[in-house]
């Protein structure tokens, strides 16, 4: 069974996954989120007729121009990989894929491409509406990229619309419509975008923070600060909605990932929410030690946040495992060997397929069935093995968590200084919003580390691990494309963090 | 006499760049390292490389995902 896999071979091929994406993720948030702040900025020009804003516009314009450019196609080395790396998973799921990823084309990246230079090169050659009109779509087509790279994700959490073709040894596609508003895939795309803003909100002002500790450029810095603490507070308010959704959503999907995020083993009634906590790393799902070495709980909170309930059940890594019957949770054992059933009943089919046996093979298709919803489980050796780290998703989940607890409030001191007209006079605050960009970085970084962490062993939720996904190539393949990747992205990313550090230090006049 | 228009609206738009010509060259190199290095050489399409036909692709795919019943 799985001990036939190369695991290195697969951990690599992750762990250039695992980096192509974090890598790519540096420069999508703030593409989604600055191109909406310049929309708003641009609109502040038209609106008012001063220049100071146009100035302003085509400054932050420039650092996104750069950001974008270094960006750009990034994500296409994704593709690259699940076509070497991830073949049979590639194979399997590309009439899901196909759809969203053309619309994709069609849609938004036209949309972004035609009204792009629009942007740039409009001014004073277009009429100014139709400038702003081209910054909008720009904001807009950005944002609907985004949509259907998370319609894609959201499916691969939470695999509905479709029916698995046992000839063709795909998923084909049933119900676009089902695939595109999956619960899953709406806080997904609502929480990306969301923190996006937020993100892009906190560029600003640690950007602009520093111009007032240089005293350099103090109007357009204060003024940004403005702009982006307001698009931060409203954006921070629609991130923990839209993150107490994706909660919820992931209670209900995805239970196991929930635990991970709480490191909850046993499940409870009115389960505590873990506010901080030190992980137990030599724990294991059935024994007799505790979870955390240190922890600070707050009583009831987890049941509301998965259920909408204080006093509701929330499954626990050892209920998910080895199951419940008090509370009506199957273990793992039983979906193993249903899943070995079903791979059993494709294996017997195919062969009487091939054989031209109509009768046989209808009987194992009927068979097969009965049983294809648990088939991912029965490529797993043991009930464990549905755990994912749980060290790794938890502490993850807390550092996103606390930071964008802290964010909000970042802004709002910024809007209450400068509404005083002291904030120049508050260094330390101008430090903060300074230190708050990297963080920014970290905690979207962290979301997408609880995503697909926490889901693991899954490449498709229940039905593929990602130990069958991949194409069976030799661990020095991977390795030697792993390292090219990594110099690749270093390199990209030193340039655009000197090209951007030497566009903010000639500042708005020099842009 | 549109597309004059809109031809000159780009090469203006590109002949006044300044941060913009650095922007467009780092891009070129990229995506020729991108699809003209590593994409050639380092990241065949496995099924597409390795198989003629879909129903040949359909076979193989099919075969690693039972092969775990022997």
């Amino acid at each position: 069974m799985i001990e036939h896999v190369d695991l290195s071979q697969v951990n690599w091929a992750r762990a250039q996954f695992a980096l192509t994406a974090m890598y790519h993720w540096i420069f999508v948030p703030l593409t989604l989120g600055l191109s909406v702040l310049l929309a708003f900025f641009h609109s502040i020009y038209v609106k008012t007729g001063n220049e100071e804003w146009k100035r302003l516009t085509k400054f932050w314009m420039t650092l996104f121009a750069i950001n974008f450019a270094i960006g750009i196609a990034t994500g296409i080395i994704l593709e690259f990989q699940f076509g070497t790396n991830w073949s049979n998973y590639s194979w399997m799921v590309g009439d899901i894929f196909g759809a969203p990823l053309a619309a994709e084309g069609i849609f938004a990246f036209f949309l972004e491409a035609t009204f792009f230079a629009v942007m740039f090169f409009g001014w004073n050659r277009v009429s100014k509406g139709f400038h702003l009109f081209s910054t909008w779509m720009v904001a807009i087509g950005s944002n609907l990229s985004a949509l259907w790279i998370l319609v894609a994700n959201g499916w691969m959490q939470y695999p509905i619309g479709m029916q698995f073709n046992p000839d063709s040894a795909r998923f084909e596609m049933q119900n676009f419509w089902e695939i595109l508003f999956s619960p899953v895939a709406i806080s997904k795309f609502t929480h990306a975008t969301s923190s996006s803003f937020q993100m892009a909100s906190l560029f600003v002002v640690g950007i602009s923070s520093w111009y007032l500790l240089k005293g350099r450029h103090q109007l357009m810095a204060k003024r940004s600060i403005v702009v982006a603490s307001v698009l931060g507070i409203l954006a921070s308010g629609y991130v923990a909605f839209t993150g107490d959704e994706a909660a919820y959503s992931v209670a209900n999907k995805q239970p196991m990932k929930l635990a991970a995020m709480e490191g909850l083993y046993d499940g409870e009634k009115g389960a505590s929410i873990a506010a901080m906590g030190i992980v137990n790393n030599a724990k294991e799902p059935g024994d007799k030690q505790d979870a955390f070495l240190f922890d600070v709980k707050i009583p009831g909170l987890l049941s509301l946040l998965a259920n909408r309930e204080f006093g509701s059940f929330v499954p626990g890594i050892n209920d998910l495992v080895f199951g419940n019957k008090e509370q009506g949770i199957v273990g793992a054992d039983e979906r193993i060997a249903k899943g070995k059933m079903a791979i059993e009943h494709l294996t017997v089919y195919k062969e009487a397929q091939k054989h031209g046996y109509a009768v046989q093979a209808e009987q194992a298709l009927n068979e097969f069935n009965k049983y294809k919803d648990d088939i991912g489980y029965g490529y797993l050796n043991k009930p464990a093995d549905i755990v994912p780290p749980v060290a790794t998703t938890f502490y993850a989940f807390h550092i996103m968590v606390i930071l964008g607890t802290i964010f909000p409030l970042v802004f709002l001191l910024f809007l209450i200084f400068i509404k005083k007209g002291t904030l120049h006079s508050h260094r330390w605050l101008l430090n903060l919003g300074l230190a708050c960009l990297p963080l920014g970085y970290i905690a979207t970084e962290a979301g997408w580390v609880v995503a697909e962490v926490g889901r693991q062993p899954w490449a498709i939720q229940g039905l593929l691990p990602v130990s069958v996904a991949n194409t069976n190539l030799t661990t020095g393949t991977v390795q030697t494309s792993f390292f090219m990747f990594f110099a690749l992205f270093t390199v990209l990313l030193i340039a655009e963090i000197k090209i951007m550090l030497t566009q903010i230090k000639n500042g708005p006049e020099e842009n | 006499m549109i597309i004059r228009r809109i031809s000159h609206f780009y090469i203006d738009g590109f002949r006044s760049m300044r941060v913009g010509r650095k922007l467009w060259l780092i891009i070129f190199i990229k995506l020729f390292i991108m699809f003209g290095v590593l994409k050639i050489y380092f990241f065949p399409n496995y099924l597409n490389t390795n198989f003629s036909s879909d129903q040949a692709r359909a076979e193989h795919v099919l075969d690693n995902i039972t092969v775990y019943s022997k």
